[in-house]
């Protein structure tokens, strides 16, 4: 089994992110790994134990950006390639998926491709779609187990979460997979995996190696902008007994009229 | 054929629209009303007719209707190809989506079909100088961006709850164009199996109030739990009485029930109640938070939301600064004489 996995560096869920002259920053808050594709990490080092086979980490971003694919290799990626290229700079969710599926074009008798949920920082949730559409592959989102594998008869069955409950779907390998949280606790980096990431060279991949041109965005991002304050006054409900309290709070919730 | 210029598809399943195709509906006669014409709905799937007929009750006047055993079940493929093919044959300028699971990918897989771009999980839509600008929320909704695509046709996906749902008029009547699917079943690459339906209760993303627990609801050291238990046993039960309170209160309201990701973790409530960042982003107008501290990327989850009532032991929980009406105290007090109080105003 040939397992692509896709990995974002974004900055820490926790991170302050503002707008300041015009652009966003998060201060020196870290980048780490987006925090959905250490699900997908997880999933596809399962299949790969499974089924015997390896894993690659793959990136688009800067060249230094190597906080997500080091994070992967320490969780026991085999190797981990990062797609980088000026030309690669600002562009959007279409343009990357182009570049993405360019790179798994590249590498031979790719069995199976997996996405994280959605990028906390851009919040698209498209590129596991697109990406499949431009492979001409099956995409079956949203995963949360796998219930079935076969590399020889080259099947795959996923349970996906949807609205309305859970589906089990059928497809054939090679697949593009993305997997949510509910497929499972990642495994934590080890100790030996910690120090083999950051030994590791990762290759990168320019357009040229790649054969494509420089794919053009569509989409425009023309202003950022903190939301709005939210201008709320509290007003903590006090009272002698838990009673009086409810009764207070209950009238007070009435006169917003939202029930 | 008619050429409506802007037209939206209705995500429906098992013949049930979701409520935020209708919110759509509704945007998308805002928009159409700065182009001219209407709005034309797309409805696929099968035995879906009743989901046509609202269309035009919600206010399309054209529908292009696909009957087909290929899109009984929901796949990719068979619903993809077919918007293409529309959209090819007589491309409209605006095709929108609501951000539904399903909406999300369609519309991800139709603009690598024609090339185009997708403003994704929209909240506000206007026209400036006759150029469509989305705004979008990124970074969990700490930043907005103000977001334009040149290309057409142009695919927006609109967030649920953030468009007002027209008022349905059934004396409203509209032509009904029935369309062949793009693909045959042999053209399928994928095949649903099976489908267990979520247990019953109010969808978080379409409530319009939540009621949600978090760690909170496990700390009631007076309750003794049965002999026998160890001690996870022991927390997951307390938690159960809690979020028996939590559910009490949920169902004189109608409303959802909601979790942090706290209680989701430690097993007390699965996953499909987890409101944040890694859960279900809400934006109810009422969202009463029991026994939540309040984490960044729980509110990312919840600040949206019109009115917040928090219920905390702590005085200094995060919690407190987004909320309307806050009560410091223990929720086990608080939950069952509030629930009580409303049930009496609500004549439930
Ligand atoms: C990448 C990432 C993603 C995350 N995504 C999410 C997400 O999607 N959603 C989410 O919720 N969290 C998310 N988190 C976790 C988040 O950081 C917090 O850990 C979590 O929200 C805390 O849950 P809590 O408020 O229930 O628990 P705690 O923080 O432990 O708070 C419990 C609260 O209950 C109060 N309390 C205790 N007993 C009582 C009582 N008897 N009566 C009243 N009040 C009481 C306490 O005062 C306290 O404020 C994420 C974290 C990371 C790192
Ligand atoms: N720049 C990137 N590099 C590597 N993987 C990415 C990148 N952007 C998105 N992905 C993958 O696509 C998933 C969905 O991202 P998005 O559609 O951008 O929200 C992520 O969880 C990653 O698995």
């Amino acid at each position: 089994m040939n397992i692509v996995v896709c990995v974002k560096q974004v900055p820490d869920s926790a991170a302050k992110v503002v707008v300041e002259e015009g652009h966003i920053t998060w201060g020196d808050a870290p980048l780490v790994i987006n925090p959905w594709d250490e699900y997908a990490v997880e999933a596809a080092l399962q299949k790969a134990k499974e089924h015997g086979g390896k894993v690659t980490a793959l990136g688009l971003g800067k060249e230094e950006e190597t906080e997500a694919l080091k994070h992967a290799l320490a969780m026991g990626c085999n190797e981990a390639i990062m797609i980088s290229d000026p030309a690669l700079v600002r562009i959007d969710n279409l343009a990357a998926a182009k570049a993405i599926a360019a790179a798994i074009r590249k590498m031979d008798e790719v069995d199976l491709v997996v996405f994280g949920k959605q990028a906390i920082d851009s919040d698209t949730g498209m590129m596991a779609a697109q990406v499949a559409r431009l492979l001409g592959l099956p995409a079956l989102t949203l995963v949360s187990a796998i219930p079935a594998l076969d590399p020889d008869s080259k099947t795959i069955r996923v349970v996906r979460s949807i609205e309305e409950g859970k589906q089990v779907v059928e497809g054939k390998l090679p697949a593009v997979i993305s997997v949510g949280k509910d497929y499972g606790e990642p495994r934590y980096p080890s100790f030996m995996g910690i120090r083999k990431a950051a030994r590791a060279t990762i290759p990168v991949w320019g357009l040229e190696d790649l054969g494509i041109e420089a794919p053009s965005p569509v989409v425009l991002w023309s202003e950022v902008m903190n939301p709005p304050v939210r201008d709320v006054t509290t007003e903590i409900i006090e009272g002698e007994t838990p009673k009086e309290i409810a009764e207070k709070l209950a009238d007070k919730i009435m006169a917003e009229k939202v029930i | 054929m008619m050429t409506n210029k802007v037209w939206v598809f209705v995500d429906q399943f098992k013949g049930e629209a979701l409520p935020a195709s209708w919110e759509a509906i509704g945007e998308g006669l805002n928009l159409a009303g700065t182009m001219g014409g209407g709005v034309t709905a797309l409805v696929f799937g099968k035995d879906a007719e009743s989901v046509a007929q609202n269309a035009l009750h919600y206010g399309a006047d054209e529908v292009f209707f696909a009957d087909d055993e290929t899109l009984a079940d929901y796949r990719a493929e068979p619903y993809v190809s077919l918007v293409s093919k529309l959209a090819k044959e007589n491309p409209p300028e605006v095709i929108l989506f609501p951000t539904t699971t399903r909406g999300r990918e369609i519309a991800a897989m139709t603009a690598v079909d024609i090339e185009s771009g997708v403003l994704v999980d929209v909240v506000a839509l206007d026209v400036e100088d006759g150029k469509i600008v989305a705004t979008r929320p990124v970074y969990a909704g700490k930043i907005l961006t103000k977001v334009t695509c040149d290309a057409r046709p142009l695919i927006i996906t609109l967030r649920g709850r953030a468009f007002t749902k027209p008022e349905p008029d059934e004396t409203r009547t509209g032509v009904v164009t029935k369309v062949n699917p793009a693909l045959s079943s042999d053209d399928i690459a994928t095949q649903v199996i099976e489908y267990t339906q979520a247990e019953g209760g109010v969808s978080l993303t379409d409530a319009s109030v939540i009621v949600s627990g978090g760690r909170g609801v496990a700390n009631n050291p007076s309750l003794t739990p049965p002999d026998g238990m160890d001690e996870k046993e022991a927390e997951i039960w307390r938690a159960q009485q809690g979020f028996k309170l939590v559910g009490d209160l949920a169902g004189v309201l109608g409303a959802a029930l909601g979790a942090s990701r706290a209680a989701v973790d430690a097993d007390y409530i699965p996953y499909e109640h987890q409101v944040g960042q890694t859960g279900k982003v809400v934006s109810p107008d009422l969202y009463i938070a029991c026994g939540i501290s309040g984490a960044i990327q729980h509110l990312a989850g919840m600040r949206t939301s019109k009115v917040i009532v928090a219920i905390n032991k702590d005085p200094e929980a995060p919690i407190f600064t987004l909320a309307r009406f806050g009560v410091v105290g223990d929720l086990y007090d608080i939950l069952p004489p509030l629930t009580e109080a409303l049930r009496q105003r609500l004549g439930k």
